[in-house]
């Protein structure tokens, strides 16, 4: 019995979210009294021994060049062989976008339960439930798991971080690797900006910013807090930013642990997708826009006067330029 | 060319959230149901905008639900598709619904198996994996473009921080989100003949689920929102470093 986590990597280095769920796994392992250990593929340039100081003892490693590219299916083959193969009970992944493709593969591989969007650790004191995210970030509910093997999927934000000071040993793992189905032609990454999905920092805008021209004061922000940019629905679909800023019920669900909201009115169907921020920020000139009833700290007032002061006072603090 | 587009029944967007039976049932009343908006607005109007280009193209709907779901399938024949399927039972899991789906599949013999991104209820984005995996078929997750040319797709998805333009051929598996197409309004024409549609009731196969959930909760309350005077915004920053902690 071990816990398994699929340690995701792009361009070679090891996602941020997978240190969370890293950590998950190593107290699931911690709590049940067993151990956890990771799983790594494609060639990487991180240093995967260092991925003990979340508690993981062992890493498996596939590195072949031909893994280096995502592919759910041939990614689900090699994640359920060691399964198998180390006798893992418990599979932990990001639900990330990758997470998203493989954990249902491997459900249907393994025959064993899935609960996507986990926020916590598993109940063992009677079968083994997690809490789940549902309702689109509405609600929650405790989701019971029947098979020996069970495959979690961890919301992004919803599990700390902890390091100590251990050191995975490498196992590396050769196999015969399927073949390709889904050719990749293109991969376009914007750099050098925080991905949304997994940002600590946000900072949105909405139909209160008048046009696209105006963004300045909402990226200025960001920029100083080194935070992420989002929007609600109406700003991306008249284009005034790329769909994938758009977060809400029918667009990306994030849980930040600031969420800064500037001109955005508050409407349900945008709450849901980010009222489980830990740290809510409204900006808004109408004293009774809903969006403050769900927020922690607000400000009622003009955002193109009141966000370029915020934006100052938070690079003096920084000590910016 | 045969397409079926895989259809859930959600609660409204703005409906709502409590739940019964001491916390293990959602709670129905006074709740309006719709077509899950990621199934009708991309799936469904991306298949009929393939139709409309092809017209030999057939467009196969599937829900797996009980007899009063009835209502939202022809909801969506309204807007298009030539026949309905309704698996006749209560959804268990993922797992059971993908096994149900996969069961009339492998009679119809699909080119293109469409679903939502997700469920806006229970956000388990795993339908289509689930249903790629039986049928060990490609499946690409959170598609935001979908192209044919012959039998080769060529479709974009979002990945972390942006997208990635996926070439395959068909058959394949596609969850759909924004970007797929349009959100359309059914038309008088539509709605009239989705009601001489067929619109079949199957029976389930044995399939059992592999989780349940045992009981829902409701997030805290949020504490209460802390006003701060508009010409003050360094109070701001100051709280948000020294008693949110936030950077
Ligand atoms: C099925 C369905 C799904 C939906 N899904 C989503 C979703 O996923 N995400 C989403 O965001 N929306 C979604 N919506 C839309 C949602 O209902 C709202 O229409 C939308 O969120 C409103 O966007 P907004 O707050 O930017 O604009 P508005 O509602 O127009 O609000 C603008 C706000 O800016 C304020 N403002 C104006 N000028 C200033 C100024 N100078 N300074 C400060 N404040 C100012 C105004 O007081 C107002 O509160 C959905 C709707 C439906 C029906
Ligand atoms: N009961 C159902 N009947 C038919 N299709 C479904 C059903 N439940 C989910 N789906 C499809 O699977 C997608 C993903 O659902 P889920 O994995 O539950 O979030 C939905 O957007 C639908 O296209």
């Amino acid at each position: 019995m071990s816990v398994l986590v699929f340690l995701d990597q792009a361009e070679g280095h090891v996602k941020k979210s997978s240190f969370e769920a890293a950590s998950f796994a190593a107290k699931i392992a911690e709590q049940t009294g067993t151990e956890a250990n990771g799983i790594v593929l494609g060639e990487v340039k991180d240093d995967l021994q260092s991925l003990g100081k979340y508690g993981i003892k062992k890493i498996y490693h596939a590195a072949d060049a031909q893994l280096n590219q995502f592919d759910d299916e041939i990614y689900t083959a090699l994640i359920a062989d060691t399964v198998k193969s180390s006798g893992s009970n418990v599979v932990v992944l990001s639900n990330n976008f990758n997470g998203k493709a493989i954990a249902p593969r491997l459900s249907v591989r393994l025959k064993s339960g899935l609960i996507s969007g986990a926020v916590g650790l598993p109940d063992t004191s009677n079968g083994f439930k997690v809490k789940k995210s549902v309702f689109s970030g509405k609600a929650f509910a405790n989701v019971e798991i029947k098979t020996d093997i069970k495959i979690i999927t961890l919301n992004a934000n919803a599990f700390k971080v902890t390091e100590g000071s251990g050191t995975a040993t490498i196992e590396n793992i050769t196999t015969q690797i399927p073949r390709r189905k889904v050719n990749v032609r293109e991969v376009n990454v914007v750099k050098g900006e925080v991905p949304l999905a997994e940002a600590e920092l946000v900072v949105s805008g909405g139909r209160g910013l008048k046009g696209p021209e105006n963004w300045g004061i909402v990226t200025d922000l960001a920029k100083a807090l080194g935070a992420a940019t989002a929007c609600s629905r109406p700003v991306s679909d008249s284009g005034w930013r790329p769909h994938h800023e758009h977060v809400g019920q029918t667009g990306l669900t994030i849980a930040p642990n600031m969420y800064f909201a500037i001109g955005i009115s508050g409407a349900i169907q945008h709450l849901a997708g980010v009222n489980r921020s830990k740290t809510i920020v409204v900006i808004n000139k109408d004293p009774e826009a809903p969006f403050f009833k769900a927020a922690d700290y607000g400000i009622v007032g003009d955002a193109f006067e009141v966000v370029p002061k915020i934006t100052e006072a938070v690079k003096k603090l920084k000590g910016q330029k | 060319m045969k397409i079926l587009v895989c259809i859930s029944k959600t609660p409204d967007t703005t409906a709502k959230i409590s739940f019964t039976d001491n916390d293990t049932k959602f709670n129905e009343s006074g709740v309006q149901f719709i077509i899950n908006p990621y199934d009708e607005w991309y799936a469904l109007v991306r298949a009929i905008e393939l139709k409309e280009k092809d017209p030999s193209t057939i467009i196969h709907l599937v829900h797996v639900g009980p007899a009063e779901n009835d209502a939202i399938i022809r909801k969506a024949l309204a807007l298009g598709g030539d026949e309905a399927f309704r698996i006749n039972s209560h959804p268990g899991d993922d797992y059971y619904v993908a096994g149900q789906i996969v069961n009339l599949a492998k009679e119809q013999h699909y080119d293109l198996i469409f679903t939502g991104k997700e469920t806006i209820d229970y956000n388990g984005s795993s339908v289509g994996g689930m249903i790629a995996e039986f049928l060990e078929l490609p499946y690409i997750s959170l598609a935001t473009k979908f192209e044919l040319n012959g039998n080769t797709a060529t479709i974009t998805r979002e990945i972390e921080g942006g997208e990635e333009v996926d070439e395959a051929a068909l058959p394949i598996v596609v969850s759909c989100q924004k970007g797929m197409a349009e959100q359309r309004i059914p038309n008088m024409r539509g709605i009239m003949s989705a009601r001489t549609k067929p619109l079949k009731a199957i029976e389930p196969v044995a399939i059992d689920p592999l989780t349940s959930i045992s009981s829902f909760e409701l997030p805290a309350p949020k504490q209460g929102v802390k006003m701060i005077p508009a010409d003050n915004p360094e109070e701001l920053v100051r709280l948000l470093h020294e008693e949110a902690k936030v950077f």
